[in-house]
C-alpha cells in the first residue's frame, strides 16, 4: 500500500488516538478551548468499553480518591444535553450498596467511611430505612450504604451523543480508522493510520492517547512501558419486566451493580469476569460466573428471578498497578498526554478529559491529574 | 456444571430438521457417538413438522407428502437409537463448542468435539404500513398452522409475499376448505417461467406446481403479479382492508391503481433466511450471498466453517431447499466423520461424489426458489417513514435513517444509537431489513454487516439459569480495591 499525506486536512494542534468517552471529552474540551482537533479510533465512537458498560453513574462502586472526580463526572452526566446537545438518558436515582452476612457489614461500614473521607454523602442505614427506599430487597438483608448521589445512564447510545457534539464543534472525526505507529520529531507528531483500505498520515504538534485497556499498546509506540491489567466484564440484560426497583443496587464487595431502565430492562453487572484478551476483546462469558451473577442478583431483589435475559456481552475494564487512573504527561515524550485506564471510567470519563484538556490548553485542571511516570515500568500485582 | 459433569459426545446437532436427522444417522453409521437437539417435541423441523405431541391422523385422511416424509424422517430417526434431546433449547455455545442446553429438567451442558448447526432459516417480512395489525402473519407460520395443526389462518386470507410458499399456502388453505381472498406475488409470471429448468428431472415438483396453479384457477382466485401490499388497516368489522398495488421488478411501488381487498387474515412473507445466531456467536467468517438468503458462515463442501470443529448444513448454511438439505446433511456428516478420525476419505470417495451429484441436482430447484425470494432492494426502498422496521423495539424507518444520516455506519452501532434489534427476538425478525435500510444510505450492503450473535440464543430465565441455591452458594469474588 502506497503510503500519502492527507490534503488539506493534515495539520492539527492536537489529534486524540481513541474516542471512547476519555478521548472524545478531551477531544471535545480542546476544540471548545480553541484547537483544530482530530479525533481517530479504529471503530466507530464509544463502541468499546465506553459503549457496553452497565451505565452506573454511583458513588459506590468509584474507587474512594476517585470520588471528587466522580461526584464532577456525575453532574456532566446529568447535564449531557445541555454540553452534547443530546443525552444519554441519565437518571438520578438513590444508591444502596448491601450487606447479607456480618462480614459484608464490616465492609459495608469501611467503604462507606473512605468514600466520606472523599466527599461522597455515604451514610449506612438500617435494612427498614432502605427498604423505605427500596421496597424489593432481600428480607434478609442486614445494613446498606446509602447515597443520594447515584444513578445510571444508558451507555450505548454514549457514541451517538459525543458523535453529534463533536461534529458541532469542528472536530475531524475518522472512525474505523486503526492506527498503526506515531513518528515523533521537530516537525510534531506523524501519525499512520489506514481508513478504507488506504494509509494514510495525519500530523499534530499534540497527540492525546486515550485507548482504555489498549493504552499499553499506544504508549508502546512512543517506547513506553507502563503494564495495564485488562478486566473481562460480563454483564446482563434481561427483556422488559413490570418496575421491580427504583434504585442503583450493589453489594458491599462492590461486585453487583443492577438498575432497572425506564423501559422495564433490568440491567446485572458488577465486574463478574469472562475470557477474552486485549487482543481480541471479549471473547464468552463463563456459565459459573454467569450463575453467579444471576444469584446474587435475584438474591438481592427476588422478583428478578423471573425475568427473562434477552442479552450478554462482554466489556474490556482497564486496572493500573494501583487501580488509579493515567491522566498526564507520556514520561519523556514532549506534547504527548495519555487520559484513561481509569477504573469506573464511565462514571468520571467526561470529567477526567474536561481536566486533561484544561492541562493541555495551558490550564490549571480543575482537579489533580495522576502522573503516568509513577507507573514506568511497573508490573501489575498477581491476583 | 464442572467437567465431571459434562457430558462428552462425539457430534453433537442442533436442528432435527431434514439435515440434522440426516446427519445424524450418516455419522452414526461412521462411528460417531451423536446427539441431536432440538427445541420442538419431535423430530421433522419446520419443513416436516410433526402433529402436536399426542395428536394422530384420523384414519382415512389424506396425507400430503410431505406429511409423508416426515413420518419416514421420525421412523428412520426412530430405528437407530441415536441419543435425542427434544424440548430442549440451545441457550449458549461457548468456544469450546461447549454447548448450554435448557430442557423441562432445567440446565445441562454438553461438550462434543464437532457441532453440526443445522437450525434452518427464519422468515423475513419486508415491512409495510400496519404489518403489526392483528390478523397479519407470516407465510411460514400460516404454513405450519396448516401443516401441523391443519388450521385454517382465517376464512378469508390473502396470500402475498414472495417464493414459493405463495403457492404452497394458497393450495393448502383451499384444499383445507378456506378462501384465498387473492394471491399477490412480488415476482412476475416471467420470473416463476425463468425457473423451470430447475424443473428438469424432478417430474414430482413440477407435477405440484402445475396441480397447484391449476387448482387456484379452479377456485377463481384472482392473481396479482407484480404487486406488493402498501399497507393493512383494520376495519370496524374487525376485517382487514389490505390495500395492494403495482411494484417493478426490484419490489419498488409504482404509482398507479391500488386495489382495496377485504378479508380477515394476510399471510404474507418475503423469502427465508438462515439462521445463523450461532456461527455468528463462535465468530466464524460470514458473507452475504443474497440468492442464498443473505448472510451465510463460509464453508467447504463438507460443511467446515472458519471455527475448527464448527460445521453447517442444510437451508441454514444455504437456501436450498428440505431435499438438497438432507443430502448435505450426510455429505458433512462424512466430512466430520473424516475429521475426526473415524473413516478416511477414500473409504468414502464412492459414496460422497454419488451424493455430491444427487446434491446438485436437488438445489438446483431449491436455489431457484431461493432465487425468488431474495431480498428486493425496491421493496425495502418503498417502506414508508412512520413504519415499524424493528418490531420488539417500535424503531420506525424514519428513525433508522435518522440515524444514518447522523453517521450510523454499520448495523451494529445503528442498533447502539436507536435500540433496532435490542429486543428479545436479538434482531432475527429485523436485522436482514434494518442493513438493507442502512446500506442505502452507506453503500455496499456486505460494508453494514450483521448484528453481532450474542447469548442466550434463546430467552432463558434467571430462575432457571441460577438453579436453586442460598446466599452461601454463591461463589462471591473477593472484594474490589478500595
Amino acid at each position: 500500500m502506497k503510503t500519502s499525506e492527507l490534503s488539506s486536512t493534515g495539520f492539527y494542534d492536537a489529534i486524540v488516538i481513541g474516542g471512547g468517552v476519555m478521548g472524545c471529552s478531551t477531544a471535545l474540551h480542546l476544540a471548545q478551548g480553541g484547537m483544530r482537533v482530530a479525533l481517530i479510533d479504529r471503530g466507530p465512537l464509544c463502541r468499546e468499553a465506553s459503549g457496553v458498560n452497565a451505565g452506573t453513574l454511583t458513588m459506590h462502586m468509584t474507587r474512594a480518591a476517585l470520588i471528587p472526580y466522580a461526584m464532577r463526572s456525575w453532574q456532566m452526566w446529568m447535564d449531557a444535553e445541555k454540553w452534547l446537545g443530546k443525552g444519554v438518558l441519565a437518571t438520578h436515582v438513590p444508591g444502596l450498596t448491601l450487606a447479607f452476612t456480618e462480614t459484608e457489614c464490616e465492609l459495608v461500614e469501611l467503604r462507606a467511611k473512605a468514600r466520606r473521607e472523599y466527599g461522597a454523602p455515604i451514610e449506612v442505614i438500617s435494612p427498614q430505612r432502605a427498604r423505605e427506599i427500596e421496597p424489593g430487597l432481600h428480607p434478609g438483608l442486614l445494613k446498606a450504604g446509602y447515597c443520594e448521589i447515584d444513578g445510571f445512564a444508558s451507555a450505548y447510545l454514549t457514541g451517538r451523543a459525543f458523535h453529534h457534539a463533536l461534529l458541532g464543534a469542528n472536530v475531524t472525526v475518522l472512525e474505523n480508522a486503526p492506527v498503526h505507529a506515531i513518528d515523533t520529531g521537530d516537525a510534531g507528531h506523524r501519525i499512520q493510520f489506514t481508513v478504507a483500505g488506504q494509509r494514510q498520515i495525519m500530523t499534530a504538534r499534540r497527540v492525546v492517547l486515550a485507548g482504555g485497556v489498549w493504552i499499553e499498546n499506544m504508549l508502546a509506540w512512543l517506547g513506553v512501558n507502563i503494564p495495564i491489567k485488562v478486566l473481562i466484564n460480563q454483564l446482563i440484560v434481561t427483556e422488559r419486566i413490570r418496575p421491580v426497583m427504583r434504585s442503583v443496587l450493589s453489594v458491599a464487595n462492590g461486585l453487583l451493580s443492577l438498575k432497572q431502565f425506564a423501559n422495564g430492562t433490568v440491567l446485572i453487572g458488577g465486574g463478574w469476569q469472562g475470557d477474552g484478551d486485549r487482543e481480541h476483546g471479549g471473547r464468552e462469558a463463563r456459565p459459573q460466573n454467569l450463575i453467579g451473577n444471576m444469584r446474587l442478583a435475584s438474591y438481592a431483589v427476588p422478583a428478578l428471578a423471573e425475568a427473562r435475559i434477552a442479552r450478554i456481552w462482554l466489556g474490556l475494564e482497564a486496572e493500573t498497578a494501583d487501580a488509579m487512573p493515567i491522566i498526564g504527561d507520556v514520561p519523556g515524550i514532549p506534547d504527548a498526554f495519555v487520559v484513561g485506564s481509569a477504573h469506573s471510567g464511565y462514571t468520571s470519563g467526561p470529567f477526567m478529559g474536561r481536566i486533561i484538556a484544561q492541562h493541555i490548553l495551558g490550564l490549571t485542571p480543575d482537579l489533580p491529574l495522576f502522573d503516568p511516570a509513577r507507573l514506568v515500568g511497573l508490573p501489575i500485582p498477581s491476583v | 456444571m464442572n467437567d465431571s459433569q459434562r457430558n462428552i459426545v462425539d457430534l453433537l446437532v442442533i436442528g432435527a430438521g431434514p439435515a440434522g436427522v440426516a446427519a445424524a444417522i450418516a455419522a452414526q453409521e461412521c462411528g460417531l457417538t451423536v446427539l441431536l437437539v432440538d427445541e420442538n417435541p419431535q423430530a421433522g423441523g419446520q419443513v416436516y413438522k410433526a402433529l402436536p405431541t399426542g395428536f394422530t391422523r384420523s384414519r382415512g385422511s389424506s396425507v400430503s407428502k410431505e406429511a409423508r416424509l416426515g413420518d419416514q424422517l421420525r421412523e428412520s430417526l426412530i430405528r437407530t437409537e441415536i441419543d435425542c434431546c427434544f424440548g430442549h433449547k440451545v441457550w449458549n455455545v461457548g468456544s469450546s463448542l461447549r454447548v448450554d442446553l435448557l430442557g423441562p429438567q432445567g440446565v445441562s451442558t454438553w461438550q462434543p468435539r464437532a457441532l453440526l448447526v443445522a437450525t434452518g432459516t427464519t422468515e423475513r417480512v419486508v415491512p409495510f404500513t400496519g404489518w403489526t395489525t392483528p390478523g397479519v402473519i407470516g407465510l411460514a407460520a400460516a404454513t405450519l398452522l396448516l401443516k401441523s395443526q391443519n388450521i385454517l389462518p382465517g376464512r378469508r386470507t390473502v396470500v402475498a409475499g414472495a417464493g414459493p410458499l405463495l403457492l404452497a399456502v394458497a393450495n393448502a388453505i383451499l384444499k383445507a376448505g378456506g378462501e384465498v381472498t387473492a394471491l399477490v406475488d412480488l415476482a412476475s409470471r416471467g420470473e416463476w417461467l425463468r425457473t423451470l429448468p430447475s424443473l428438469v428431472g424432478r417430474p414430482v415438483l413440477m407435477w405440484d406446481g402445475l396441480s397447484w396453479q391449476a387448482r387456484l384457477r379452479w377456485a377463481g382466485v384472482p392473481i396479482y403479479y407484480r404487486h406488493g401490499v402498501r399497507s393493512v388497516t383494520q376495519l370496524g368489522s374487525g376485517g382487514l382492508c389490505v390495500r395492494v398495488g403495482q411494484v417493478d421488478d426490484r419490489g419498488m411501488p409504482l404509482q398507479g391503481v391500488e386495489i382495496d381487498i377485504e378479508a380477515d387474515t394476510l399471510a404474507v412473507g418475503h423469502g427465508l433466511v438462515p439462521s445463523t445466531d450461532i456461527s455468528r456467536l463462535l465468530r466464524a467468517r460470514h458473507k452475504y450471498v443474497p440468492q442464498q438468503g443473505g448472510w451465510i458462515a463460509e464453508s467447504d463442501e463438507g460443511g467446515r466453517t472458519s471455527v475448527p470443529g464448527l460445521y453447517v448444513a442444510g437451508d441454514g448454511a444455504s437456501i436450498a431447499g428440505a431435499a438438497a438439505a438432507g443430502l448435505q446433511g450426510k455429505l458433512v456428516a462424512l466430512a466430520c466423520a473424516v475429521d475426526l478420525g473415524f473413516v478416511k476419505e477414500d473409504q468414502i470417495k464412492r459414496e460422497k461424489s454419488e451424493l455430491q451429484s444427487q446434491w446438485h441436482k436437488s438445489a438446483r430447484f431449491g436455489k431457484a426458489m431461493a432465487g425468488l425470494m431474495a431480498m428486493r432492494s425496491g421493496a425495502v426502498a418503498g417502506i414508508e417513514p412512520d413504519t415499524i422496521v424493528c418490531r420488539c423495539e417500535d424503531v420506525t424507518r424514519a428513525e433508522i435513517d435518522a440515524a444514518a444520516r447522523e453517521g450510523a455506519r454499520d448495523i451494529n452501532q445503528l442498533k447502539a444509537w436507536t435500540r433496532c434489534g435490542m429486543g428479545p427476538c436479538q434482531g432475527r425478525t429485523c436485522g436482514d431489513v434494518a442493513g438493507s435500510l442502512l446500506a442505502q444510505h452507506v453503500g455496499a450492503r456486505q460494508d453494514v454487516g450483521y448484528f453481532t450473535g450474542r447469548a442466550p440464543l434463546r430467552p432463558i430465565s434467571l430462575a432457571e439459569v441460577a438453579g436453586e441455591y442460598t446466599y452461601a452458594d454463591i461463589p462471591i469474588p473477593k472484594a474490589a480495591p478500595l
